[in-house]
């Protein structure tokens, strides 16, 4: 069983929720994987604090030019779709940055003047939080500008436990998309402003048209904000529960502390929206 | 030096009030200027700032392989030679998996696969509700490419700053650090670094300072949500002494900033003598004062 964590806005709270619900897992029972793909910007490990046992480096396959046989035919160069090739003169250079490791040039090179290189972009940090909480991180290496390989290989370090926890990256483009796309269910986090709620309905569209089961929690909330009850409730979406905007909690998070643990008062708020989600999963599976 | 400058509001972290902080110091500042939201994913600024949309511009972004079933004979090399794992047995291309590198086009040995240029968003051009230039773009749900997009805002935004004659084009980024970011701090004039006072905030903020210093960006950091933690906001601010960054202010944790964008309003339009307004009044002076120095 995997859920994603995600929200299109930034800021609303999906490490919060993620981290909780990994924990109310494990001390249900479940062996759980924590999955950081916010390769960006990686932040589930200050709550976790994971021991870390191995880091793996990400490495993606970039094309060598071997100069001697190369005769300049531009082959691979006008078949580049990503313009990361260029030849000057008798020189052939890389773009590393635009390459997206797809191998065209690799294969179209009649003279095999194309080797396989590779060159890392960024790291898998693996560990423990818990006994039975295992913790995977992805770590763009900063100037990266794509994220998708390193999230496809936080991916391919699990192991497969009962319950995988995705802390997904914020937006609504490809790095979202890759994160929630084999998931089993997705939980939005949104806040009841008119930010989340934008990026509220292109995160919903998006899972509507790939038809994936999804329920919504509504943090931060100051008294009810009408225009996203009224989207709610007229697009039938499962509301997983609710959390008050709290000074409190917000400077529990700032120290990177577990709210389950640190503010005893908001457990109950986080065990109902354990429960409603282990409900709404049990009833599509 | 003379000529555009461009001015870039980031934070690495989400939710750190890019958007509402840079509304506000819009909304404090005299003259003729240009807005553009790069947050292509996420585009939020016209929430606040509004106005009119005068223009629409389709924006394409990668191709998408399509295989056509009459001329297919299913010997199933697409699919051994696609490095995105998009062609699933069936021999069909999934549309969110397929990066567009034409492998399949190349090699296909019966010329079944197109490469169809696929629209991936809308680039708009208008007015804000004080008559500002003011550009965002919408791209489709799960699109790449959200860099280029970023480009050609920013391109339309210089080309039209420049006939119009105006000297300064405020950015609204994304969060994060990968693609769309880098496309928007290149080769900007200035970066406004937000951060709020929290772990993770920190940690990201450094992320994102070790791109503008690889950029060689001028970065100046401003304190968002102050008060939530005094502690990590005296951190912040030793961090922006070690690294030589200029102080533009502190901002107190504000929640009519919230009830402003209820109302579609910058916190300085909608209470002008809010805390936050207060404090965004001296962040704008120290704001002016970095400006003139470009200049």
């Amino acid at each position: 069983m995997r859920i994603a964590f995600a929200s299109g806005k930034g800021g609303t709270g999906k490490t919060t929720l993620a981290v909780n619900m990994a924990y109310l897992f494990s001390l249900s029972g479940f062996k759980v994987e924590f999955l950081d793909l916010d390769v960006e910007e990686p932040d589930g490990h200050i709550f976790l604090k994971p021991q870390i046992e191995s880091i793996v480096p990400v490495k993606v396959f970039i094309p060598l030019f071997d100069k001697e046989r190369c005769t300049f035919c531009q082959k691979c160069v006008q078949a580049c779709s990503f313009y990361a090739i260029f030849m000057l003169g008798k020189d052939i250079l890389l773009f590393q940055e635009l390459c997206h490791s797809c191998k065209l040039c690799l294969r179209i090179c009649e003279e095999k003047a194309i080797k396989e290189g590779e060159r890392e972009v960024g790291v898998v940090r693996i560990g423990k939080a818990d006994s039975s909480l295992s913790f995977i991180e992805g770590r763009l290496n900063v100037r990266e500008p794509r994220p998708m390989p390193v999230i496809e290989a936080v991916k391919s370090h699990c192991k497969g436990g009962d319950v995988q926890i995705i802390d997904a990256p914020p937006g609504t483009a490809c790095p979202f998309v890759r994160s929630v796309y084999d998931s089993d269910f997705v939980v939005l986090v949104t806040e009841p402003t008119p930010f989340g709620l934008h990026d509220l309905e292109k995160c919903v569209s998006f899972l509507k048209s790939i038809k994936r089961p999804f329920g919504l929690v509504i943090n931060k909330e100051r008294g009810k904000f009408p225009p996203l009850e009224e989207y709610v409730s007229q697009n039938q979406i499962l509301v997983l529960g609710r959390i008050q905007e709290d000074l409190r909690i917000a400077k529990a998070l700032s120290e990177g502390k577990i709210l389950l643990n640190e503010l005893p008062e908001y457990r109950v708020h986080f065990e109902e929206i354990f429960s409603n989600l282990k409900r709404a999963i049990h009833g599509r599976s | 030096m003379e000529g555009v400058k461009e001015v870039v509001f980031l934070s690495g972290k989400g939710g750190a009030g890019k958007t509402s902080i840079l509304g506000g110091i819009y909304s404090l500042m005299n003259g003729k200027k240009a807005v553009v939201d790069c947050d292509v994913d996420a585009a939020n600024l016209f929430l606040i700032l509004g106005g009119q949309v005068k223009e629409e511009k389709p924006f394409y972004g990668s191709k998408k392989a399509e295989i056509k079933r009459d001329k297919c004979k299913e010997c199933g090399l697409c699919k051994d030679i696609c490095s995105f794992g998009a062609i699933n047995e069936f021999l069909m291309v999934d549309p969110i998996l397929c990066e567009g590198c034409g492998s399949c086009f190349v090699f296909c040995p019966h010329s079944a696969v197109s490469l169809e240029e696929k629209r991936a968003g809308t680039i708009y051009i208008g007015e804000t509700k004080r008559g500002d230039l003011f550009l965002y773009a919408e791209l489709f749900p799960g699109e790449e490419n959200s860099g280029k997009l970023v480009q050609a805002l920013r391109e339309e935004a210089r080309k039209r700053a420049k006939e119009m004659g105006f000297s300064l084009i405020l950015m609204d980024g994304s969060p994060g650090i990968g693609c769309p970011v880098i496309s928007s701090v290149a080769g900007v004039d200035l970066m406004i670094a937000l951060c709020e006072p929290q772990s993770s905030s920190i940690h990201d903020l450094l992320r994102l300072l070790e791109l503008s210093e690889h950029f060689r960006i001028k970065t100046a950091l401003l304190i968002n949500k102050s008060d939530v933690n005094p502690w990590l906001s005296e951190k912040l601010k030793r961090i922006a002494e070690e690294k030589g960054l200029p102080l533009l202010g502190e901002i107190p944790y504000d929640p009519l900033i919230n009830e402003a964008q209820r109302e579609g309003k910058t916190i300085v339009e909608y209470s002008r003598d809010s805390k936050s307004s207060k404090a965004l009044q001296r962040v704008y002076e120290r704001f002016s004062k970095i400006l003139e120095e470009l200049r």
